[in-house]
């Protein structure tokens, strides 16, 4: 099975490899998938708390190229926007912008899940309710 | 110079030998008659060919020529085989032993004579992927009529202790046949020393083409029968229908008589190469060998290296062509039956790299195998959550994952 130009390009030179201080109040962890089904995504965001705007995002996968390139671009993505249009992002348009096949959906709904656990996880430290996920993928 | 990419899942299919194309030539154009064909030179010369690689065939197994029947491969073997005695004995009994960690070919056969009324008993391997006689005798009924178990597995080069399993099912009087696809040509495999009454085995694995395969039918002591599973002109004596591939069939022969000449040089130079890809490669931490290293295969190695997942392993090394026990690539997301049944971890199993040697690899060809899968497992190492949580102490086993 061929990749696509930018599932390639973010598996060569992912963005935003790396942990943030987990212990932080202005930082969100997600951790999703698991190791026997073979992916785990790990989504960080560390949100500006005058602003509400995420101000970094990392990132740690184990998974194919399509796992890893959807959270590299989730952490692009995630950059730059508040936290509430953070949720916006839906898993149709990673698979859109990576071009990813029919079985590789699952690598794009895992990172959706990724981003909406570390917002919750965000949103949970700071005395947030969590978003309810309307959106149930399995 | 290396040529990229370079070949090494020769497991999966190995290349055509020149010595053996050569001598498939002339089968296409000038000597092309049907071999069944009585009333010409054409015909003649075609039976003659076909005669030949039954001896070549024959000999690399240390049969006689009258026990070849030949196949489209070692899938229709395994076929005919199970299918056959499972119908040719049904008198006797429809019980039929085979292990987990065979190839589909003859699970999924199985499968269906379980659907036609067969019981079938799945033995379970030990970690090392072996079985053991004394498993095998304790599975065998009054009404078994076969053991169906293989030589070496495909994915991790596992040799199962065929002669002592066969002299059980002798000693039961139970037919016993062996997948030996992986073995034949790679290791020395004699049907009479083994005691084996039906073999399968196929050209594509053993630098012949694809398409075409063999299936040994003892004669003697005892003499075994098959009933067809293709019918037609009653070609192979009735067993095998269908007009031979003559040129494939010569290609097939040509390469079993290859491998018996050059099987010991072979296997001398291959291991040495596996062995040291295999030495360099543990040198890694958490790198580990899958199945057992005792009673394995010459030419193959299948590696996890824990913390990384197969497939995005693969696409980092994408000048080496090996295939992994990931199942990234499947739809299931299930990794590798074989790995699983051995009873890793199915993590262990998403990890998973197999390597296959041929006689064409070159020592410079593992040298960069060696060099780019370890970079490319430290480079994924340090993308991988697995491996922080690892290198902090954290035991990934105390973590509710999230099913998905
Ligand atoms: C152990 C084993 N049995 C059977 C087969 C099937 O052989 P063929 O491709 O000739 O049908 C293979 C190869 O894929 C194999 O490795």
């Amino acid at each position: 099975m061929a990749y696509s130009e930018k599932v390639i390009d973010h598996y060569q030179n992912p963005r935003n490899i790396g942990t943030l201080d987990k212990s932080k109040k202005n930082v969100g962890t997600g951790l999703v998938g698991a190791p026997e089904c073979g992916d785990v995504m790990r989504l960080q965001i560390e949100v500006d708390e005058e602003t509400g705007i995420i101000k970094d995002a990392k990132f740690k996968t184990f998974g194919c190229g399509s796992a890893i390139a959807s959270s590299s671009l989730a952490t692009e993505w995630l950059k730059g926007k508040s936290v509430n249009e953070a949720l916006t992002i839906d898993n149709m348009d990673i698979v859109e912008e990576l071009a990813l096949p029919p079985v590789k959906i699952h690598c794009s709904v895992l990172a959706e899940d990724a981003i909406k656990t570390a917002i919750n996880d965000y949103r949970v430290k700071n005395g947030l309710e969590p978003i309810e996920d309307t959106k149930k993928h399995y | 110079m290396l040529d990229f990419p370079i070949y090494l899942d020769n497991n999966a299919t190995t290349p055509v030998d020149p010595r053996v194309l050569e001598a498939m030539i002339p089968y296409f154009t000038k000597f092309f008659g049907n071999a069944a064909s009585r009333n010409h030179a054409f015909g003649w010369k075609g039976e003659e060919a076909v005669d030949y690689a039954r001896e070549q065939v024959a000999a690399l197994i240390g049969a006689d020529p009258k026990e070849i029947i030949f196949t489209s491969g070692a899938t229709e073997s395994n076929n005919l085989a199970i299918k056959g005695v499972f119908e040719m004995y049904a008198q006797k009994g429809n019980h039929i032993i085979t292990v987990e960690t065979e190839h589909k070919a003859v699970l999924d056969t199985c499968k269906h004579l379980e659907k036609l009324g067969a019981e079938v008993t799945y033995l379970k391997t030990d970690i090392q992927g072996l079985i053991t006689p004394e498993q095998v005798e304790a599975a065998i009924r009054p009404t078994t009529v076969l053991i169906s178990i293989m030589y070496a597995n495909n994915e991790i080069g596992v040799i199962q202790p065929v002669k002592e399993i066969a002299a059980l099912a002798k000693k039961h009087g139970v037919l016993f046949h062996t997948d030996a696809t992986q073995a034949v040509g790679k290791i020395p495999v004699d049907v009479i020393a083994d005691g084996i009454d039906l073999l399968s085995l196929t050209a594509h694995k053993m630098y012949g083409p694809k398409g075409v395969g063999a299936l040994y039918v003892r004669r003697k002591n005892p003499r075994v029968k098959v009933t067809s599973q293709m019918d037609g002109g009653g070609h192979e004596r009735g067993m095998r229908s269908g007009t031979l591939n003559v040129t494939g069939i010569v290609g097939l022969g040509k390469a079993c008589e290859i491998c018996k000449t050059d099987m010991e040089a072979d296997t001398a130079r291959i291991s040495k190469m596996r062995d040291r890809l295999e030495k360099e490669l543990l040198t890694m931490e958490e790198a580990y060998v899958n199945g057992s290293v005792e009673h394995r295969l010459p030419h193959i190695t299948n590696i996890s290296f824990k913390y990384v997942e197969g497939e995005g392993l693969m696409m980092g090394i994408k000048n080496l062509a090996v295939s992994s026990g990931s199942a990234c690539t499947s739809a299931s997301l299930e990794p590798s039956y074989v790995l699983k049944a051995l009873g890793l971890d199915d993590e262990l199993a998403h990890s998973s790299l197999r390597f296959g040697l041929s006689r064409f690899t070159t020592e410079e060809e593992i040298d960069y195998a060696i060099e780019h899968v370890r970079d490319a497992v430290l480079k994924l190492r340090e993308m991988s959550p697995l491996w922080e949580m690892f290198k902090e102490g954290i035991d990934l086993k105390s973590i509710v994952w999230a099913e998905h």
